[in-house]
């Protein structure tokens, strides 16, 4: 194993306040939930947007559909190495003219999300797309701009943010990975 | 944006695909997590095939030529269509209408089009090897359609691909080839898929279109039972895979009339019958319909004839994904 | 010239000591028999035994000098430790007649390195139809004849062809092989074949032609010589065949005692489908290897030829089927037969005599010996000196050797022919 500092960001009890507050202001922004798809980009912004769907059920009453988006055919580096893995992509909903909340664990350099647009406007033309990501650290190399975050988190380039969600890894924190040798 | 590169499937399978390979030009050197690998993304690829817009930007920029030298719209429609759902260019040459009539070898023209900017390069050509002489020259990823008697990677893995979507599963199943053993790619590449796949393969023909006793005995790579009657093929099976009869190959002297070959080995709803219930029926094509197999069983509800022909450009496109990007 | 210290190795002469080898001019010589400004060479630690013969051999020239020539051809002769040749009737005009074989010897005199011994053909123009004029060609030097790479399809036609060279007693050289049964086949018919796809050529092609063959020769009394046998079943017919005194005599390749189909399917370094391993006959089983090996052993196989094949890059270069058969193999043979030595397959007495006393000795040839007063044809090679096979390198024309890439242990270290230095590596 390699000898890599890791600190704990977010707890369990963190992340669950977050969603809660993001959930919250989904709603607040979207007055209501009329016309609302969320969709996780895989893997992790899947079971996020499961959580929210839930958070909102229980504080407003009323189900929002829960969509899978896989970026792997979209995106910008497909030449650059061996080919990835590709995940489902499934949404049970029409998502024209609906505003479709994108939900990402991480946003950091922007292109997974730019991806997820190109994705999401062969798939049909909603009316608006907006973004959820639990962390933001930061580094755009594109401009993109998240609508509801969790946290901010500020990092340097040689770090790594990883968040791992009960549903995948069997625990719920974030933390940041530094390589050997730094100061955290 | 997670940094893993080996992804959990949402049940939990990990799906790592395979890293570096550059040809396809046969199934005997695909391990099963690569089979795997090419059926899990070729479901993936399926799912973009049913959008309203069946394109993905994946492999823009990139050029594929199909070079055939033996006619086929199937094969080379499935690959033009599956390059175009992934954003690539395509160029078709037929030997006939092109240089190669006019004696240039078949290394000239791979090099030609290479210098033209293949990327790909998908060849059906009517000799056993001639891919590998291919792939042995150019940087270009090849693709092995058809060569002689030896091969047909692509039609075996959208042939598993169907399988298992109709019947869940590969490994165990009893699957009946029927037909010129002998002289059909497409059996050996199903050979080599089938077993890697763990399913049983018993293999039917007229004795002078099935390898010899000896070398199913020993000698042969593959765990395979051979029968020249159909019946007794059909007995048990779970996919009864009909060869078209290849009467453009033969050589004339393996089999005395196409009406003895009808009464002896083609499927009819009766021979069907004694095949498990609910038995998959496949057929590569094109078919010799009232030859090899009756139209109503082709047309019939355990057909998965036309399945293999939409399977077959999800197939390949998760191929053409799969060979793209640096080799790791 | 004086080879000193070697280990002289002469099955014709029942030799296998140490000493040193006198030759005076282009003869060998009593031991001290030479003049006092002689060149002497230290061949201690090393084998010298005569210069190999090789009774078939494709030098290519007249016709087609793009796959070789006389000079070419006899340079690689020469690397491969071969003193004569003999070369095939299969030119471009084939070798039909007297003035045929002269000009054959003709370039051969101003161009070769080692001697070349011609054959004529059996059939004119090698077309199978009428005997070509054997009496007018073995007057001018050709030592046997063949339609080389064709069989004589016609029973009656073979017949006549034994009988009449009982003319001039010469050997009929057989490529014994039903071309019905061959049916347009490109390797041996077995399990690899049938899982690459490729049409073969079942055993019994060379049994049914080898057993009419036979057959002819025991109803003419005429001299049969059954070139590059391959099968098991050869093997055993020609071994009834000598028991019952019929006039035969049979040769074998390296490749074909050293090799298996499985060649074709890319075992060593090459890939699959390599085209320098399709030969005509086709490589076959391991069991026809050994039972070959056994026929070479007990005798029934009189001795080794290598088919030396050379091929052009582009009649190579492509699919399976349309390649050209064939492969270059006067530079490889010592070293793949001696594979078979340091396996213990073989002893290196018995390999020598396959390359000298009994090719000699089948063709009725003065050569083959190192006897005072022979003509000075001497091979010292290292029998465990290792060398990496480079085709690229090759003196001939033909680089068309599967063996590429692949490590031979036995290597030549100088030819002399006819008392002349024609190669030298390192000694």
């Amino acid at each position: 194993m390699p000898v890599l500092g890791q600190k704990k960001l977010l707890g369990a009890d963190d992340i669950r306040r977050a969603v809660a507050r993001l959930a919250h202001e989904v709603v607040e922004h979207n007055h209501g939930v009329d016309e609302l798809v969320l969709v996780g980009l895989q893997t992790r912004g899947v079971p996020l947007a499961r959580r929210l769907q839930e958070r909102i059920r229980e504080f407003e009453g009323a189900t929002v559909p829960v969509g899978e988006l896989d970026i792997g055919l979209y995106r910008d580096d497909v030449h650059q190495r061996a080919p990835r893995a590709l995940n489902p992509t499934s949404i049970p909903v029409d998502i024209s003219n609906r505003t479709v909340i994108l939900v990402d664990d991480v946003l950091y350099t922007g292109r997974t999300a730019r991806a997820a647009l190109d994705a999401l406007i062969d798939l049909g033309r909603p009316r608006a797309i907006q973004l959820v990501c639990l962390i933001d650290r930061g580094h755009r190399e594109l401009p993109i701009r998240p609508n509801y975050v969790g946290k901010n988190i500020p990092t340097s380039r040689h770090e790594k943010v990883a968040v791992r969600l009960e549903e995948v890894d069997d625990v719920d924190e974030v933390v940041l990975i530094q390589p050997p040798g730094d100061e955290s | 944006m997670t940094l893993q590169l080996i992804n959990r499937g949402p049940n939990g399978v990990h799906i790592q695909p395979r890293r570096g390979r550059r040809h396809v030009l046969d199934l005997d050197d695909f391990s099963v997590e690569e089979v795997e690998t090419v059926l899990e993304t070729a479901t993936r690829m399926k799912d973009v095939l049913q959008r309203p817009i069946k394109k993905v930007p994946t492999l823009r920029g990139k050029t594929l030529v199909t070079l055939f030298y033996e006619a086929s719209t199937r094969t080379r429609v499935g690959f033009e269509v599956a390059a175009k759902a992934l954003g690539a260019d395509t160029v078709s040459v037929a030997a006939a209408s092109s240089s190669v009539t006019k004696g240039e070898s078949l290394i000239d023209t791979i090099r030609t089009l290479q210098a033209l900017g293949a990327d790909f390069v998908v060849m059906r050509h009517h000799q056993a090897g001639a891919p590998y002489v291919v792939a042995e020259e150019v940087a270009s990823s090849v693709i092995n359609a058809g060569d002689g008697w030896h091969a047909h990677p692509t039609q075996a893995l959208l042939d598993l691909f169907t399988i298992r979507e109709r019947l869940g599963r590969i490994g165990g199943l009893r699957v009946a080839i029927i037909g010129d053993i002998l002289h059909s790619r497409v059996a050996r590449s199903n050979l080599w898929g089938l077993t890697l796949m763990g399913a049983d393969v018993v293999l039917c023909g007229p004795p002078t279109m099935l390898p010899a006793p000896s070398f199913c005995a020993a000698g042969l790579p593959w765990q395979l039972q051979r029968t020249y009657l159909l019946d007794e093929a059909l007995d048990g099976a779970d996919v009864v895979m009909v060869l078209r009869m290849q009467l453009e190959r033969q050589t004339g002297g393996l089999f005395p009339s196409l009406r003895e070959y009808v009464r002896t080995y083609a499927l009819t709803e009766e021979r069907l019958s004694k095949a498990k219930p609910g038995a998959l029926v496949m057929h590569p094509g094109p078919m010799n319909e009232g030859v090899e197999i009756d139209p109503k069983v082709a047309r019939g509800v355990q057909s998965a004839i036309e399945a293999q022909v939409t399977n077959g450009v999800a197939v390949r496109m998760a191929l053409l994904y799969l060979l793209s990007g640096l080799p790791a | 010239m004086r080879l000193v210290g070697g280990r002289i190795l002469d099955p014709a002469t029942r030799r296998d000591d140490i000493g040193d080898l006198w030759i005076d001019g282009d003869v060998l010589a009593e031991p001290g028999g030479a003049d006092t400004d002689e060149t002497i060479l230290d061949v201690s630690g090393f084998v010298v035994a005569p210069g190999f013969i090789d009774l078939h051999c494709h030098l290519r020239e007249p016709g087609f000098e793009d796959k070789e020539t006389i000079a070419t051809g006899t340079s690689a002769a020469a690397a491969g430790g071969f003193t004569t040749v003999c070369a095939l009737a299969d030119t471009r005009p084939s070798i039909d007649t007297g003035s045929d074989v002269e000009s054959v010897l003709t370039q051969a005199r101003r161009a070769a390195l080692v001697r070349v011994l011609p054959l004529g053909t059996t059939t004119k123009r090698r077309e199978g139809h009428e005997l070509s004029e054997m009496a007018d060609m073995a007057a001018a030097g050709a030592i046997a004849f063949s339609d080389s790479a064709k069989a004589v399809r016609s029973a009656s036609l073979m017949r006549h062809a034994l009988e009449y060279s009982l003319l001039v007693e010469r050997p009929i050289v057989s490529h014994a092989q039903d071309p019905d049964l061959v049916d347009g086949g490109v390797m041996h018919e077995g399990p690899v074949a049938t899982v690459l796809g490729l049409r073969g050529i079942p055993r019994e092609a060379e049994e049914i032609a080898v057993a009419r063959d036979l057959a002819l020769a025991r109803l003419t009394g005429g001299r049969l010589h059954l070139a590059h046998l391959t099968t098991s079943g050869a093997v055993d017919l020609v071994r009834q065949a000598k028991a019952s005194a019929i006039r035969v005599s049979a040769e074998v390749t390296p490749h074909h005692l050293a090799l298996t189909d499985s060649a074709v399917a890319g075992d060593g370094n090459a890939r699959a489908y390599d085209t320098n391993a399709r030969t005509d006959p086709p490589l076959r089983t391991a069991a026809d290897a050994r039972a070959l090996l056994e026929g070479l052993r007990d005798g029934t196989i009189d001795c080794v030829a290598t088919d030396h094949s050379p091929q052009r890059w582009v009649d190579k270069a492509c699919e399976f089927e349309q390649a050209e058969p064939g492969m270059t193999a006067l530079e490889t043979a010592f070293g793949l037969l001696m594979r078979l030595v340091h396996a213990g397959a073989l002893s290196l007495g018995d390999l020598i005599a396959a390359l000298t006393l009994r090719p000699a000795h089948a063709f009725g040839l003065p050569y083959g010996a190192l006897r005072p007063g022979a003509s000075a044809d001497v091979v010292v090679f290292d029998p465990d000196q290792a060398w990496v096979v480079d085709p690229e390198r090759f003196l001939s024309k033909g680089k068309n050797s599967p063996l590429g890439g692949q490590t031979l242990r036995g290597t030549v270290l100088l030819t002399i022919a006819a008392g002349k230095v024609v190669y030298r590596n390192g000694v």
